[in-house]
């Protein structure tokens, strides 16, 4: 075959004509130069594995929020005579209405599940490291957006728990010492959570908030396609390129990035599938029971929780029996995250070459987490509020140990730090203190006292435990 | 390791690929579609409609609603039924031809009983609802005015019959829908004798 045949592509079938029209626009537009930059030759790293799927699973999601968003609100009526009935029509009345809200319902809480997995993996690899701090805070404000937005959007049933847990939450603004309780009118437009507040929550949820979302996603790309992304082994491919200026552990983002994350996409579509057609209310977890009944402004359900990805943030409010304290600690547990490029700096980026006690920390945080969640869905009996207030602690001492880890430290830095993280913990306690509870706070201290021990005072005796290992050069297709 | 590719196989993968996941696009896209077609509230609130019709005077009109738009039962005297023929020339489909009408309103007088005539009252051309101006040589229009519908948006003409007259911007007759005369003062609309009911796509043009 001559050179000239090997060259043809697929616009070549339909006699050249597409060739014509490629280059006519490309000369007023730059589709072929966008193409080639960002994808066609944007050099990822060869060693990306499973835990680079959710990104462009969470970008799947979007598009499934935003398309059946738009077909909801072609029937959804934003007054609160009108909306619970509405839903109620979409589900029985309107040509596959059922599937349009199921698919809506059910991704918002796959969105969570998709952005926790994408979050773990940045925490994982160090993804937020120098020189990607601003992109992990784009991800930070993307993931504060879209609270807002799941938040607003829950309104709009306008159920029982749909009207009591924006009462909750919204009566938090009402924390804020001075401005507070104007603050809290202001939000609601009214003296209570009435029409008014559904109203403007719809506009805020179905334009202005998916609009500060879009924005946010473009410059996360654009964060991201400046510095190039990280990989599992949290070494930077730039550093070592070819004669032609290509990184020598890279490969082009199409065909080979775009081919596994279709696959990526099938099973998560299987995934989701399964979902909306066995169980789209997965047992009360995505739709919740209370939210079947009509929101009574008069009448409080007997269990008041927001949806299951607000539940970690919710049993860290309720663990401070204060209502000013308690939201500072919810700000605090979010806002935490945003500065964890500058707590955490140790130059070792991925988990692989970090000491074995890193793993154990990073693995006790994904279970804090997780059982914080749990307990930010139960009633708030006095046994879960103590061990939310322990699991609370050990949120926030996981910061605490990952700055002391940030350099080798001394034997006396880190025994220093095991007493004043005790001391803290302690003062705590004895501020708090209720004779009736006396013997479930002196057992359950030994929580932060056993995680202190293990994440501090074991590496003071045993520094190998946390010392990197080697990290090499190149990437590793581990 | 050999670093030859197989192209072609390449090429029918992709292809393959590419028709399989097309498939499936125009299968995601069908609920969404088909959500904006009438949902079965809007189609039982589009059911048939009775009209009482024991207090019609003679040229006098009842209007009622049915799917929205104006439903008129107009009652004719003999002497308006005498003049129907004589308007043929004026008008642009005077047997109508078109499918503006149920086959049993398929007659010269474009009604199962000729003293009532039901009709829709919607212009054929852009779809405002004609004035009835009954009386011949109306001043409103013109001396030549045989009497019957006028549509004031944009001049259109029809007789007594509905029938559109030629030199007007509307195109065809006034819409009979599918009725009935469940008794001597009902009149039920939009269903026939045998119990069909007006499908959504009839007549094409209101």
């Amino acid at each position: 075959m001559s050179a000239e045949k090997e060259k043809r592509d697929y616009l070549d079938v339909t006699g050249g004509w597409l060739h014509r029209l490629r280059d006519w626009i490309d000369a007023r537009f730059p589709m072929t130069k966008f193409w080639n930059e960002q994808v066609a030759q944007y050099y990822a790293p060869k060693n990306f594995n499973f835990w680079y799927f959710f990104g462009s699973i969470a970008l799947l999601i979007l598009v499934n929020q935003i398309v059946t968003g738009i077909f909801l609100a072609m029937n959804y009526k934003p007054a609160a005579a009108s909306a619970f009935a509405s839903v109620e029509y979409i589900m029985r009345d309107v040509n596959w209405g059922w599937l349009i809200r199921y698919m809506h319902s059910v991704g918002a809480s796959m969105f969570f599940v998709v952005v926790y997995l994408h979050m773990f993996r940045g925490v994982m690899y160090g993804s937020y490291k120098k020189p990607r701090e601003l992109l992990w805070i784009f991800g930070m404000l993307i993931y504060l957006a879209l609270m807002a937005e799941a938040f607003m959007g829950y309104l709009l049933p306008w159920g029982q728990m749909s009207y009591w847990g924006a009462n909750v939450i919204i009566s938090l603004f009402g924390a804020i010492p001075g401005i507070g309780s104007g603050l809290e009118q202001w939000v609601r437009g009214d003296f209570y959570i009435s029409d008014i507040t559904l109203n403007r929550f719809f506009a805020l949820h179905v334009v202005a908030v998916p609009l500060v979302l879009l924005g946010l996603v473009v410059f996360h790309l654009i964060a991201l396609h400046e510095v190039g992304s990280n990989n599992p082994d949290g070494v930077e491919i730039k550093k070592h390129k070819g004669a032609d200026g290509i990184p020598l552990d890279g490969i082009p983002f199409h065909p080979y990035y775009t081919i596994k994350d279709i696959c990526g996409v099938i099973i998560f579509i299987a995934i989701f599938s399964a979902i909306i057609f066995f169980s789209p209310g997965l047992h009360g977890l995505f739709l919740e029971p209370a939210n079947f009944e009509p929101a009574n402004a008069l009448k409080t359900p007997a269990d008041i929780h927001p949806l299951w990805y607000f539940g970690p943030y919710y049993a860290i409010l309720r663990s401070i029996p204060n209502k000013g304290l308690g939201a500072l600690a919810l700000l605090l547990s979010i806002v935490i995250l945003f500065v964890l490029p500058w707590i955490d700096r140790n130059p070792v980026k991925s988990i692989r070459y970090r000491g074995l006690l890193y793993r154990g920390l990073l693995f006790v945080f994904v279970l804090t987490f997780i059982v914080l969640g749990y307990i930010g869905m139960q009633p708030a009996t006095p046994f879960w509020a103590e061990i939310g207030q322990r699991l609370s602690e050990m949120y926030f001492l996981f910061f605490a140990v990952s700055w002391a880890y940030s350099k080798p430290r001394s034997r006396a830095y880190l025994v220093i730090t095991f007493i004043c993280v005790m001391a803290v913990i302690s003062l705590f306690d004895w501020v708090s203190w209720v004779p009736s509870a006396a013997v479930l706070k002196m057992y359950s201290w030994l929580i932060p006292l056993v995680y202190s021990l293990i994440f501090l005072l074991l590496p003071a005796l045993s520094p190998k435990l946390i010392e990197p290992k080697p990290v090499p050069e190149r990437v590793t297709m581990k | 390791m050999s670093e030859e590719i197989d192209k072609s196989k390449r090429h029918f993968l992709t292809v393959a690929t590419v028709v399989v996941g097309s498939v499936g696009v125009v299968m995601a896209a069908v609920p969404f579609v088909s959500s904006m077609e009438p949902s079965a509230r809007a189609k039982s609130l589009g059911g048939p409609v009775d009209i009482d019709i024991s207090k019609i005077e003679p040229g006098g009109m009842i209007k009622a609603k049915w799917r929205g738009k104006p439903a008129w039962v107009v009652q004719r005297s003999q002497s308006v039924l005498s003049q129907l023929p004589k308007n043929d020339s004026l008008l642009r489909d005077p047997s109508s031809d078109e499918p503006q009408q149920p086959p049993y309103a398929k007659n010269e007088w474009r009604s199962i009983k000729p003293g009532l005539f039901v009709v829709i009252g919607i212009c054929t051309h852009l779809g405002c609802s004609p004035l009835y101006v009954p009386q011949p040589g109306d001043p409103s229009v013109g001396p030549s005015w045989p009497g019957g519908f006028f549509c004031p948006c944009h001049g259109s003409k029809y007789d007594l019959a509905g029938r559109v007259f030629r030199n007007v911007p509307a195109p065809l007759n006034l819409p009979v829908p599918r009725h009935y005369y469940a008794s001597d003062k009902v009149v039920r609309i939009g269903e026939d004798p045998n119990g069909s009911h007006s499908s959504w796509r009839e007549p094409l043009v209101w």
